[in-house]
């Protein structure tokens, strides 16, 4: 469904070049979720953004169903390819209703947008019609992030790009972002990117993950490689045993440059 | 814990006033902290911050703070003036908060900062605080302390940052520390590194931590002992290491909730919130 190759990002020019992605490929199949593992500066989320076309100095070889994505994007590919960012509160418009939210991808792309697409599409991520009128301020971080879903699912797209969905979010509303997340991927036959730097967030949602760091992929690797306890990489190691809390011992074996 | 303990709350509340109403953040709290890692733990609008807060009188003005007793090592800190609390503050009890970006004076140096907090506390010169702040840079295992003492805060990056918040918090030998989220802003393995320096301080100076964090599994395996908040009350209390033992029905719902590396579940158990919880005396062990 996605195939990058050799993609490379580069901000700035001259001495304050940062070269945030290094030579990144990996294949996602149809219906495959798959995770993005790396701690902060690492290029996760640069992927993620030069897939969806908010990065525009890229090289390489990006592919969505199977065509090749020049650097200004298709009306389809906008439509197919949808994203779900991190912080409910900055990405819905504060004086924007849920309904204009939800409409406005409609009339953008020239589709129908009447009220009973909102609703219904309001009804797939657990609301019910009375959200309609209300603005962002109104409604809960959880409430938020389904509405950010609810605006992502509405354009009928076959890949969600997830960065960092649930990472603003309590744990307990985390489990029910991310149980909706699942029911939705099984239900409308969904492709997920998902990025995060939470291994458990990853294991739970994923199949298969690739963990990046200073902005090369150093490991590739299936969930159940991650699950026997089996990262090859020493940073992967490092990261799983790091997500099973604080221990004296595990840091002073710590080492900063792997 | 036969010794008196550090502070002792007993019957803790705040509570703030709103156009709509008076709200109660915290409402009855009540714990005793010995030189120990405390944990408190609980979602966002738990309590958990205003309860540090109360601690330090540091509650706003809307604000109003309640208590039948609120007692550090004997002094009482209900009746403690501005003055008197100004003494205590930072000297005797201090507060590391999430962010250093936005805890740190960003025109001052870090060298300055830190050797302010000295000054502040201590009849010493500018030499002796100067000598004191590269040692303690050096205790938070800062490489080059001599570097950073001159660098500002924007030239740190966050794990770096939260190294000079601790040796500044450090630095008058408090009795307490309250942390409140003192590594949520930073990467996993920054994080359990700058939990090691202040592990290795407190745990050398004798010094009574108490930690402030939503994170259950971290605190469990960081503190001594736990309280798990809710609605603005203490549920249940527990030693760390028996968290997976916990009784309350809201902690059982907040450990299984959580997504785990080695179990794939398809479908996350959710939280079904009891209002029981908000009213219900605590479940002690």
């Amino acid at each position: 469904m996605i195939r990058i190759d050799h993609l490379n990002v580069v901000f700035g020019r001259g001495r304050s070049t940062v070269h945030a992605v290094r030579d990144v490929s990996f294949a996602v199949r149809r219906g495959e979720s798959f995770g993005l593992v790396g701690e902060s500066g690492s290029g996760k989320s640069t992927v993620l953004r030069a897939i969806a076309g908010l990065v525009d100095d890229w090289t390489g070889t990006l592919e969505v169903a199977g065509t090749a994505q020049a650097r200004r994007r298709s009306r389809d590919f906008r439509r197919q390819v949808q994203m779900v960012f991190q912080d409910p509160y900055g990405s819905l418009h504060p004086r924007h209703t849920v309904d204009h939210i939800l409409k406005e991808p409609l009339y953008i792309h020239r589709l129908e947008a009447t009220d009973d697409r909102v609703v219904e599409s309001l009804e797939e991520v657990g609301l019910d019609a009375s959200f309609r009128f209300r603005f962002p301020h109104q409604l809960s971080g959880g409430q938020r992030q389904r509405i950010a879903v609810a605006r992502a699912l509405i354009m009928e797209p076959s890949v969600l790009l997830l960065d960092e969905p649930t990472s603003a979010l309590d744990v307990s509303i985390q489990a029910e972002v991310l149980n909706l997340l699942t029911r939705l991927r099984r239900e409308h036959d969904l492709t997920y990117i998902l990025v995060s730097h939470d291994l458990a967030v990853v294991s739970h949602m994923c199949e298969r993950l690739a963990v990046m760091r200073l902005g090369e992929v150093v490991e590739d690797l299936a969930i159940e490689q991650l699950r026997r306890h089996m990262p090859t990489h020493p940073y992967t190691r490092q990261l799983f045993q790091a997500a099973h809390g604080y221990s004296r011992d595990f840091v002073a074996q710590l080492v900063d440059d792997i | 814990m036969a010794e008196t303990p550090l502070l002792e709350v007993e019957d803790l509340h705040v509570t703030f006033r709103t156009p709509k109403g008076p709200v109660e953040a915290v409402r009855g709290v009540t714990f005793k902290l010995g030189r120990e890692k405390l944990g408190i733990v609980g979602e966002s609008g738990s309590g958990k911050s205003q309860t540090g807060r109360a601690i330090l009188g540091l509650i706003d003005s809307r604000g109003e703070v309640r208590a039948k007793t609120l007692r550090f090592a004997g002094s009482d800190l209900l009746s403690a003036d501005e003055r008197a609390m100004r003494r205590i503050r930072g000297n005797r009890i201090s507060m590391i908060l999430q962010d250093p970006k936005y805890s740190l004076n960003p025109v001052m140096t870090v060298g300055h900062q830190i050797a302010e907090a000295f000054l502040v506390h201590y009849k010493a010169s500018r030499k002796d605080a100067r000598r004191r702040t590269l040692e303690m840079l050096e205790a938070v295992r800062i490489r080059d302390p001599e570097r950073v003492y001159h660098a500002y805060p924007h030239e740190l990056s966050g794990g770096m940052g939260q190294r000079v918040m601790i040796a500044m918090m450090m630095i008058p030998e408090p009795d307490i520390i309250i942390a409140d989220e003192p590594t949520s802003a930073l990467d996993v393995t920054v994080s359990l590194q700058v939990l090691a320096i202040l592990d290795d301080m407190v745990t050398r100076l004798g010094t009574g931590l108490i930690f402030i964090s939503h994170d259950l599994n971290l605190v469990a395996s960081f503190c001594d002992r736990i309280l798990i908040m809710y609605a603005g009350r203490v549920v249940e209390t527990c030693p760390a290491g028996e968290l997976d033992k916990a009784q309350h029905p809201y902690t059982r719902g907040l450990l299984n909730c959580l997504p785990k590396i080695e179990q794939g579940a398809e479908i996350l158990p959710t939280l079904v919130r009891d209002p029981s919880w908000a009213t219900q005396d605590e479940t002690a062990r």
